[in-house]
């Protein structure tokens, strides 16, 4: 975990509210492992505070990339920021994926939208290619399928409204691809929350290892706040751990999601 | 130049210190923050047992501040001592240990344990949490009880006690002086001020707990006079905080009468703030000639 001021290379639009932001950052980029994530303090936002958490996309020397959706006041503004501009930036954060052993499980990769990006250094640094499974509402939710394909791996999309791709939910798909063959796979997952539950529901149906990437609200990003805590299974019980820490990836079987309702 | 400053007979090398419960039991910043730098190090909340906490969503941001209600989640006094005391007992700086309880008794308990530890810098007594149902501010916002809760703590350790005050009171000079008439060494202005945000799509509190403690830049002001008011009120001395940011905005507070002060908020946003406040408080020092920063305590100079 390194702190330091960061400047912007490139931070271009995507497709729709989507952005891509590639940023000078020597000191963390070559630390990331797949899953981890970086808090940023958007310098230009005077009166909203806390530093924003984006998954990591991409890794190249001393660039790191992420891709992000304008949802809110801090992304707007981080939209408007162009190259040469700084922020500063705490990372590498968080208990990102494990990657595959060599000959290992083959993974099944998981995203809803933006969530692609969080899965990208996996795909990367996998030894067994598998299958990106991609979902999203509409065309524009669909990002970085190229990247994925360059990197030889099948990519296979849906759509709610059927625009691109098949139409239905990404969990349709995936469980079509199960149903072919499930053993030997291990599920990797980032999107919404019902999406992950959908992917950790299916897993535990089909005995298969899954590793889910949350996104909770953060305050700190390092631990300390205690915003970002959900229910994990502990002894006989339940604890509240820290996304920010011992996440953002869990093993699916230790989610306790009906525990603090 | 001298930066020192005493907090009953505790001395820190300054007057440099960060808020419970904004700075973890340190080590979390360890990687990003030289803690050796600090006046002492302040570590979260803790009451004998552990404790799970309040549900999600915890903190929600709002216009230069940040509401939370975390509900001090912390793994009670034995688990304290087995996974942080290791690392924090190795520290050049004294560590602050914040503690609380749901009945006077527990107070005496958890601060007859910390004695029993040695090593122990001092106590902040947490009287005023405004996020749990028992213990916490009840205890703050009621003379009688905050001086039963003082008085028993004090018979139970001779480690400096500071009493952390709620700013949820009418006037905060008799809690003041109340805690001063029961031994407290020290006192700290002020914890997070009750508040709430409401989600108007959904017409819900933004909070699973409703309100929570209202703390960032956006408080400064409140506890600026409540330290003021403190100050006159009492003798002993005074940490104040309230979302300091700068070595200007901590000139502010000592200027009000406080004679350390704690980082609190900023933490979450900037981890280097502590750092860089020590370091602003010797500029101004230096470019105003000044030789002791006790100096300035209490000098806002108001009239001729």
């Amino acid at each position: 975990m390194v702190e330091q001021m960061v400047q912007i290379v490139s931070n271009e639009r995507d497709t729709d509210l989507y952005f891509r932001l590639v940023a000078r950052a020597p000191q963390i980029a070559p630390l990331v492992q797949p899953g981890q994530f970086a808090h940023v303090r958007i310098l230009p936002l005077k009166h909203a505070l806390l530093r924003r958490p984006f998954s990591i996309f991409q890794v190249s020397g001393d660039t790191l990339s992420i891709l992000y959706k304008t949802i809110g006041e801090g992304t707007e503004v981080l939209s408007r920021m162009g190259p040469g501009e700084e922020l500063s930036m705490i990372g590498p954060l968080g208990h990102g994926f494990t990657v595959p052993q060599p000959g290992g499980e083959v993974p099944l990769l998981v995203a809803g939208g933006y969530g692609m990006a969080a899965l990208y250094l996996l795909a990367q640094r996998s030894p067994q290619k598998g299958i990106a499974f991609v979902g999203g509402r509409r065309r524009v939710d669909i990002l970085c399928q190229e990247e994925f394909r360059a990197l030889g791996w099948e990519v296979r999309v849906t759509t709610e409204d059927g625009s691109h791709g098949e139409k239905g939910l990404v969990t349709q798909a995936l469980l079509a691809a199960l149903r072919v063959g499930a053993p030997g796979r291990k599920l990797f997952a980032c999107g919404p929350t019902p999406m992950l539950k959908a992917v950790g529901q299916l897993a535990a149906e089909l005995n298969l290892p899954a590793e889910l990437s949350l996104d909770e609200h953060m305050g700190c990003g390092v631990g300390v706040c205690l915003t970002c805590v959900v229910p994990i299974k502990a002894g006989d019980g339940w604890e509240y751990q820290r996304t920010c820490t011992e996440g953002p990836v869990f093993d699916s079987r230790q989610i306790a999601w009906e525990a603090a309702k | 130049m001298n930066l020192r400053v005493k907090i009953g007979n505790l001395t820190l090398q300054n007057p440099v210190t960060v808020a419970s419960g904004t700075f973890g039991y340190g080590v979390e910043y360890s990687q990003l923050v030289d803690l050796n730098q600090l006046g002492a190090v302040v570590v979260k909340g803790i009451r004998l047992g552990p404790v799970r906490g309040n549900p999600t969503p915890r903190t929600v941001e709002v216009a230069s501040g940040l509401i939370n209600a975390i509900g001090l989640q912390g793994p009670g006094v034995d688990g304290f001592i087995r996974k942080y005391w290791p690392f924090l007992k190795r520290l050049k700086v004294p560590t602050i240990i914040n503690i609380w309880g749901t009945t006077v008794e527990e107070y005496a308990e958890v601060a007859r344990r910390f004695d029993a530890l040695g090593g122990v810098g001092a106590l902040e007594l947490n009287v005023s949490c405004p996020n749990i149902k028992e213990g916490g501010a009840q205890f703050g916002t009621d003379v009688k009880l905050l001086s039963q809760v003082v008085t028993a703590c004090r018979k139970a350790t001779k480690l400096p006690l500071i009493t952390k005050m709620s700013p949820n009171v009418v006037s905060i000079a008799p809690y003041a002086q109340a805690a001063e008439a029961a031994g407290s060494d020290a006192l700290s202005i002020m914890n997070s001020f009750p508040a709430m945000a409401i989600d108007i799509e959904t017409r819900q509190p933004r909070l699973a707990n409703v309100t929570g403690g209202l703390t960032g830049p956006c408080i400064k002001p409140i506890a600026i006079k409540l330290v003021w008011e403190a100050a006159k009120a009492v003798k002993i001395p005074i940490i104040g905080m309230g979302g300091i940011q700068s070595a200007a905005d901590a000139i502010e507070f000592i200027l009000a009468g406080a004679t350390a002060i704690a980082v609190g908020t900023a933490n979450f946003y900037e981890p280097q703030t502590a750092l860089q406040v020590i370091e602003g408080l010797r500029q101004y020092l230096q470019e105003n000639r000044i030789q002791d920063i006790r100096q300035l305590i209490g000098r806002v100079q108001i009239g001729n």
